[in-house]
C-alpha cells in the first residue's frame, strides 16, 4: 500500500512536470492544511475557516487528512510556517489571511507540485496559486440597511481593520445602503490596526459608544465590540462578523454576516481527489452560499426586516448589485454611472471611499 | 482638536483602559526591586484572565474571579520562582519561556470556556458622589478594581519608602550578599516578591478578561504584560511613575481612538504610534533628571543568588 502510494505520488509528481497545471489522475488521499491568523477560539474569522476544514474530513473521511496553525503572524514568520508544511507532506495549503498574500506565492515558486490557495489576495504568481474570496459587501449592504433604519443618534460606526481593499469596500457598501435610508447618518470609522486584539476592540467600540455612535458594524475578529456594546443595556447594537456570534443574540447582535467556507474548501479538495483541479481565482458571495446572513433579532423592527430579507433575496437572485450606480467618489468625482454595476475589478483593487464619508484611508 | 469628545468620558474610559496595565506594573516593580527579573508578565497575565474567567464563571460571583485570578497568577509565578531561586535558572531565559507556557496553558485550559459570559463587575455604589458633575463621572463611577490599582500603587510607595519591611526588600535588590551577611534570608524573601507578583499580574489579566472584554478568548491579553514590562523600566522603578506611564499609554490609546471616532483630520498613522511614542518620550524625559543616580536600577536585578560564602 505504502509503495502504491509512493508510486501514485511519483507519478502525479512526473505528470505535473510533463502536464502542466491540470492534474488528469486523481489522488487517493489528501492532506489538507491551514495556516490561521488567529486563533480557533476567536469565535470569528478564524473559527469559520476551521469549520470549513473539519467538514473535509466530515466528507471524505479517510481520503482527507488534515493539518493547521493557528496563530502565524503575517510576514516572515509566515513564510518559515508554509514551508515547514510543504516539507510535511500536504498536498493542499489554504493561507486565510490577506498578510500571507507574499509568503504564500514564494513559497509556491519553491513547491511547484503543491497546491496553494489564497484567501482574500489577488496574486497568482505561480501556476499552483489560486485564490479565493468571499462577497462580504453583499452582506455589508443589508448591515448598512438596518444601521441607517436603526439608528437613533444618526451616527454609525465601523471598526475597521487594515486600509485593504476588501475592508474599504465593505465599509462603502455599509454607508452606502445607511445613507440610502437614512440621508443624516454619519459614519465614524475607526482604523483598529489588528485582525484580532479583544482589548483593543473593545476599546475601540467604547470610544465610538462615547462619540454617541448607537450602531457599531466591526471588521476585526472577536466578538469584543459586541460585548462592549453588550454593557450599554439595548441602547447599542452592533453585528456578528465572519461567524454568527449567537451568544450576543437577540441584543446587541441583531444580525450577522457568516463566512461559510465548507462548500469551496469541499469543492477545491474533492477536485484533487478526482483529478480536475486547475488554478483558479474565485470569488463567491451570497447566492452561491459562501456569504450568509444569520438570522435577523426581533429586535429589528418587524418591516425593517422583512426589507432588509428582501434585499438579501435580491441579491441571491442576482437582480441586484451593492454597488449599483449613480455613485460618486469621495471627492465628488463619479464612479458609476446611473445603473451601472461595478466590476470586479474596480472593487478588488478599492483605495478609495465612496461620496458622503469623512475622513481619509490611511496609506 | 478636542471638538466633539467629551472630556468626562475620555478620563473615565482611560482610567479603567490603564488598570491592566498598573496592576501588572506594579507587581513586576516590587519583583524587580527585589533585584528579580521576571519577564513573564504576560504569561501570568494570561493564565489569570483564563483562571479568573473560569472561577467567576463557575462560581457565579466576579469577587471570586478575582480571587482566582490572582491565585492563577501566583501559581504560574511559582514555577518560575522554583526555577531560578532554587534551581538557579537563567531569569531571562525562563521569564520568557514562562510567557510561552503560560499563553499554551491557558488556551488549553480555557477552551470549553469560549464564548461564555461572565457575571458582571458592578460599580461601587457612591451614592451622592457619584452625581457630582465631571467629578461624579470621573472618579466615582467605578468598578472596585480601579481603586484597587490605585491603592495598590500608595501601598507599594508607602511600604518601599516607610517600613522595614521595604527596606530589606531593597537591600535584597541592591546587593543579596549584603542582605545575606545581615542575615536576611533572601531566597525567601524573593520568592515572596515574585508571588506577589504573579498575584498582581493576574488580577490585571482577570481585569481584561471580567471587565473590559468580558469573555473568554485565546490570546486575550494581546501585549499587555509588554507594556507593563516596558513601563516598570521607564518608571525607573518607582510607583507613582508607574501609574502615570500607565496613564498615559492608557490615555493617549484611548485619545486616539476617540479621535478618530470623532473625525478628527489628523492623519491615522500618527495617531497610532502615538500611545508608543509619546509614553517612551515622556518617561526618558522624567528619568533624565539627575543623572545617572536617577535610573535608579535595583543593582542586583536579574543575578541569581547563591549563599555559597
Amino acid at each position: 500500500m505504502k509503495r502504491r502510494t509512493l508510486l501514485a505520488t511519483a507519478a502525479l509528481g512526473l505528470g505535473l512536470a510533463f502536464g502542466g497545471a491540470a492534474n488528469a489522475q486523481g489522488m487517493d488521499k489528501v492532506k489538507a492544511c491551514f495556516v490561521y491568523v488567529g486563533p480557533i477560539g476567536d469565535l470569528g474569522w478564524t473559527y469559520q475557516h476551521h469549520q470549513g476544514a473539519l467538514e473535509l474530513v466530515e466528507t471524505y473521511g479517510d481520503k482527507v487528512e488534515i493539518a493547521w496553525q493557528e496563530n502565524v503572524p503575517e510576514g516572515a514568520d509566515a513564510e518559515r510556517v508554509l514551508t515547514q508544511m510543504a516539507l510535511s507532506g500536504c498536498n493542499i495549503i489554504f493561507t486565510t489571511s490577506f498578510g500571507f498574500m507574499d509568503a504564500t506565492n514564494t513559497v509556491a515558486g519553491k513547491f511547484p507540485d503543491i497546491k496553494f490557495e489564497h484567501a482574500t489576495g489577488y496574486k497568482r504568481d505561480h501556476a499552483n496559486v489560486s485564490t479565493y474570496n468571499a462577497r462580504f459587501y453583499e452582506g455589508r449592504a443589508i448591515q448598512g440597511h438596518i444601521a441607517g433604519k436603526m439608528t437613533k443618534t444618526n451616527k454609525i460606526g465601523y471598526i475597521a481593520s487594515f486600509p485593504i481593499p476588501e475592508v474599504i469596500m465593505g465599509i462603502n457598501s455599509y454607508f452606502l445602503h445607511a445613507r440610502k435610508v437614512n440621508p443624516d447618518v454619519e459614519l465614524s470609522v475607526v482604523w483598529a490596526f489588528t485582525w484580532f486584539d479583544p482589548a483593543k476592540e473593545a476599546d475601540a467600540a467604547k470610544a465610538l459608544i462615547d462619540q454617541g455612535v448607537d450602531v457599531i458594524a466591526s471588521h476585526t475578529d472577536s466578538t469584543a465590540p459586541l460585548a462592549e456594546a453588550a454593557k450599554t443595556n439595548g441602547a447599542v447594537i452592533g453585528f456578528g462578523q465572519a461567524s454568527d456570534m449567537a451568544d450576543y443574540k437577540p441584543s446587541p447582535r441583531v444580525s450577522s454576516i457568516i463566512d461559510n467556507w465548507a462548500p469551496y474548501y469541499v469543492k477545491r479538495v474533492g477536485e484533487l481527489l478526482d483529478g480536475t483541479y486547475a488554478q483558479t481565482d474565485s470569488w463567491a458571495g451570497i447566492p452561491e452560499g459562501e456569504v450568509e446572513i444569520g438570522e435577523i433579532t426581533d429586535a429589528v423592527p418587524a418591516d425593517v426586516k422583512a426589507e432588509a430579507e428582501a434585499m438579501r433575496d435580491a441579491i441571491a437572485a442576482g437582480t441586484y448589485h451593492p454597488f449599483t450606480g449613480p455613485i460618486n467618489k469621495q471627492d465628488g468625482t463619479p464612479w458609476l454611472a446611473e445603473g451601472q454595476v461595478a466590476p470586479d475589478g474596480d472593487l478588488l483593487g478599492m483605495t478609495f471611499f465612496i461620496e458622503g464619508i469623512t475622513g481619509d484611508i490611511p496609506q | 482638536m478636542f471638538g466633539g469628545i467629551d472630556p468626562a468620558l475620555l478620563i473615565a474610559a482611560l482610567i479603567v483602559a490603564s488598570v491592566p496595565i498598573i496592576l501588572a506594573a506594579i507587581g513586576e516593580l516590587v519583583v524587580e526591586r527585589a533585584g528579580v527579573l521576571n519577564l513573564g508578565v504576560e504569561g501570568m497575565m494570561i493564565m489569570g484572565a483564563v483562571c479568573g474567567f473560569i472561577t467567576a464563571v463557575s462560581t457565579g460571583s466576579a469577587f471570586l474571579g478575582f480571587v482566582g485570578g490572582a491565585l492563577g497568577g501566583a501559581v504560574l509565578s511559582l514555577v518560575f520562582g522554583v526555577l531560578t531561586q532554587f534551581l538557579l535558572a537563567n531569569q531571562v531565559a525562563t521569564g520568557l519561556a514562562l510567557t510561552l507556557f503560560g499563553l499554551g496553558l491557558s488556551s488549553l485550559i480555557g477552551q470549553s470556556y469560549v464564548g461564555i459570559k461572565p457575571p458582571l463587575t458592578d460599580a461601587v455604589p457612591l451614592g451622592p458622589f457619584a452625581d457630582i458633575p465631571f467629578f461624579g463621572r470621573v472618579l466615582f463611577s467605578h468598578d472596585w478594581v480601579v481603586y484597587l490599582s490605585v491603592a495598590s500603587v500608595a501601598a507599594v510607595w508607602w511600604v518601599l519608602r516607610a517600613t522595614r519591611m521595604g527596606l530589606i526588600l531593597r537591600a535584597v535588590g541592591e546587593s543579596h550578599d549584603a542582605a545575606h551577611a545581615l542575615g536576611y534570608k533572601v531566597r525567601r524573601i524573593r520568592m515572596l516578591a515574585i508571588l506577589f507578583g504573579g498575584a498582581m499580574a493576574g488580577l490585571g489579566g482577570a481585569y481584561i478578561s471580567l471587565v473590559r472584554v468580558p469573555q473568554w478568548t485565546d490570546g486575550i491579553t494581546a501585549g499587555a504584560g509588554w507594556i507593563a514590562l516596558a513601563i516598570v523600566v521607564f518608571a525607573s522603578w518607582r510607583p507613582w511613575r508607574a501609574l502615570v506611564g500607565a496613564y498615559l499609554f492608557g490615555g493617549i490609546t484611548v485619545l486616539q481612538l476617540n479621535l478618530q471616532a470623532a473625525g478628527s483630520r489628523i492623519p491615522v498613522e500618527y495617531l497610532s504610534s502615538a500611545p508608543y511614542l509619546i509614553t517612551i518620550l515622556v518617561l526618558v524625559i522624567m528619568s533624565s533628571g539627575r543623572g545617572k543616580a536617577a535610573l535608579n536600577a535595583p543593582a542586583s536585578l536579574g543575578q541569581n543568588f547563591h549563599a555559597s560564602r
